[in-house]
């Protein structure tokens, strides 16, 4: 119950952009079985939404440690790449998994360690990633498409389990075994303390530094499965172009899902609700149809009207608003009251 | 050795005097598989000619290309090539070159400067290539009705706004064609086959759609994989039409999965060196703009042939 409340403003932001697109869209909740899969525009939500939904995964435990991970878009392109590169070269699904994950585990270390021991910003030290990190995955690709047709990984990203499409099932997974992950063990608490005050958690026995290495590696791991996921959804690795700015939309999917910037308490949940709300903005958009010159438009002002309403400051005057109402009202109801009595 | 016999080709020309022997190529960089293609061709169109190019990637930034230009000019080049990342900022530079009597010709993109500043520019016609394919389309819905989606490039970029008026000019007066939805896919494959899959949503799972139009091949790639999923057959239930001729779009062709391509060609180059050669032996003035064609591939021109010729071409 605690949960549903916590994550109650995402859920009515969502059912409202869902009114609002269908308004546009009537046929926004129609869903058909086609070929033995689900096929609708809900189901095309819930696969586009995987690459931003894993990213947010980690991104929420990074923020929560109160650093942030500019790299993971670049992580993306570098998994992909490696994860084409390594099918191009005959392999095996299982080796190119494993190099892809690899690499993302090492640049998340790299992130960790440099936040972690060096003590560099994690806002600077990310960034070192994000501008370089394109650059080595081009170098993977040697700067083209590195095109493949590998029926395995394909199906990771354009394949469907019960009906189901595989990416949409990969980060709902995710996110789950994550959570409970952290919410079974005092895990989640501990990296909690750590976003709340380091020193002080430090100083009560939590040993920081392997917790924010370990959230950094989190983050690059999700990123490596998306980065998988996109590479496998078109056939190719797209160094120039995969993960581009995702992770500005990562963050945003964070912060619209209620958690602070300023670290400690996260919901992996609202997180997730967040991502699925930037994804619905998306493809409503492009259901509705408008000249693709809105696009960007439409998207900034519906996220700052979510913002908006979702800001403790305006939480604040709408509380103190309906107080001096009611205290107006009562103060107009007393005097009828008096003769009564 | 390569080098070796460059050298002596270069001293048996350079006797000969009037040739082009030296050329300095300033490249933007290689952000995309087709400008990897315009710098393999540059460097294949030198050496047949026996011609010693000096390569330069400036990496995207301006300030490389000028810093490049000004170290041809100081090694005496005989010519320089130009492909000029923006279009503005150049006369300075220019005006140096032009003090030096080196001819620098543009190539696939051009500049805002006089146009005494430079020889001429090689380039392709943004909008002829839309008209090539909006043209191929008519001939082959033959009057049928056709109800088109289009796949935009990176909004306001002058290759998405110059390709679509293109198509739409040669639509023009033909009513059975009609354009139901338009929007981008910011050239890459990833958007593109998103973008797709929300147009055969919203046109009916795709029973509605007889052709996609998308301003570069790799959308039309992105778009293909989205038709297959929808349970749709590419290339014949809806007719795929898309511009730049690279090899997977060859392969698609060649699976029966696309119909047309518009090539958009790497060989910037040849054109360049010949009109070179034509004014360094004769002082013939080329014309300011050297329009390479715009041909047109379907499924009938040897589609995995010409995957085989481009694959080695770095796209």
């Amino acid at each position: 119950m605690t949960i549903l409340r916590r994550v109650a403003p995402q859920l009515l932001t969502l059912l409202a952009l869902v009114l609002l697109v269908t308004a546009f869209f009537p046929e926004f909740l129609r869903i058909e079985v086609v070929n033995g899969r689900l096929v609708g525009p809900v189901m095309d939500i819930l696969k586009r939404g995987a690459p931003v939904g894993l990213l947010a995964v980690g991104m929420t435990l990074v923020i929560a440690t109160r650093g942030i991970d500019l790299s993971v878009g670049a992580v993306i392109a570098i998994a992909g790449a490696v994860a084409a590169w390594a099918i191009t070269r005959d392999l095996g699904l299982a080796a190119a998994l494993a190099l892809a994950f690899a690499a993302g585990l090492a640049a998340g270390l790299w992130n960790g360690v440099l936040v972690a021991i060096v003590g560099i910003q994690p806002i600077v030290a990310t960034l070192i990633l994000m501008t370089s990190g394109r650059g080595i995955a081009q170098l993977v690709t040697e700067g083209r498409i590195l095109t493949f047709s590998h029926d395995g990984l394909a199906f990771l990203g354009s394949g469907a389990v019960l009906g189901i499409p595989v990416p949409a099932v990969l980060w709902v997974a995710t996110a789950i075994a994550v959570t409970l992950l952290l919410r079974r063990t005092a895990l989640g608490m501990l990296i909690e303390a750590v976003g709340v005050n380091r020193n002080a958690a430090a100083l009560a026995g939590v040993n920081a530094t392997v917790l924010i290495i370990a959230v950094y590696s989190a983050s690059g791991l999700c990123a490596a499965l998306a980065g998988v996921v996109a590479t496998a959804d078109i056939r190719g690795a797209d160094s120039n172009n995969a993960g581009l700015w995702m992770e500005l939309d990562a963050i945003l999917a964070v912060v619209i899902g209620g958690n602070s910037l300023l670290g400690g308490r996260f919901s992996i949940a609202a997180s997730l609700l967040g991502a699925l709300i930037i994804q619905t903005i998306d493809t409503g958009i492009l259901l509705a149809g408008f000249p693709s010159e809105y696009n960007l438009s439409i998207k900034a002002v519906i996220v700052l009207v979510i913002l908006v309403l979702q800001s403790p400051n305006l939480m604040h005057h709408w509380y103190a608003l309906r107080y001096f109402a009611m205290r107006r009202r009562e103060a107009a109801l007393d005097p009828r009251k008096e003769p009564g009595t | 050795m390569k080098r070796l016999l460059a050298s002596a080709a270069f001293v048996a020309f350079a006797a000969s005097g009037a040739v082009a022997q030296t050329v300095g190529f300033s490249q933007i960089g290689s952000e995309s598989g087709w400008r990897a293609a315009e710098t393999t061709l540059t460097k294949q169109q030198a050496e047949e000619r026996g011609i010693d190019l000096k390569f330069s990637d400036a990496q995207q930034k301006q300030e490389n290309q000028i810093a490049a230009i000004r170290s041809f000019i100081a090694q005496g080049v005989d010519a320089i090539l130009l492909a000029p990342v923006v279009a503005t900022g150049w006369d300075s530079v220019l005006e140096e070159a032009k003090e030096a009597e080196i001819p620098v010709v543009l190539l696939d993109r051009q500049v805002d400067s006089d146009k005494s500043l430079y020889l001429t520019a090689v380039g392709s016609d943004l909008v002829h290539e839309g008209e090539v394919a909006g043209q191929w389309l008519v001939d082959k819905v033959a009057g049928e009705p056709c109800r088109v989606v289009e796949l935009q490039g990176t909004t306001g970029s002058s290759p998405a706004i110059d390709r679509k008026s293109g198509f739409e000019n040669a639509i023009k007066g033909h009513d059975n064609i009609e354009i139901v939805r338009s929007q981008t896919g910011d050239f890459t494959r990833a958007q593109g086959k998103e973008v797709m899959e929300s147009f055969l949503q919203a046109e009916g799972g795709g029973q509605d759609i007889c052709a996609l139009y998308a301003h570069n091949d790799d959308m039309a790639v992105g778009a293909i994989q989205a038709i297959k999923e929808a349970g749709l057959k590419p290339g014949s239930d809806i007719l795929v039409v898309s511009i730049d001729a690279v090899p997977d779009i060859f392969q698609a062709m060649a699976a029966g999965e696309a119909n047309a391509t518009v090539e958009l060609t790497p060989n910037m180059a040849g054109p360049a060196f010949d009109a070179l050669k034509a004014y360094m032996e004769s002082g013939t003035e080329p014309a300011k703009f050297l329009q390479t064609e715009s041909k047109l591939y379907t499924q009938d021109d040897d589609p995995s042939g010409e995957y085989e010729r481009r694959k080695g071409l770095g796209y």
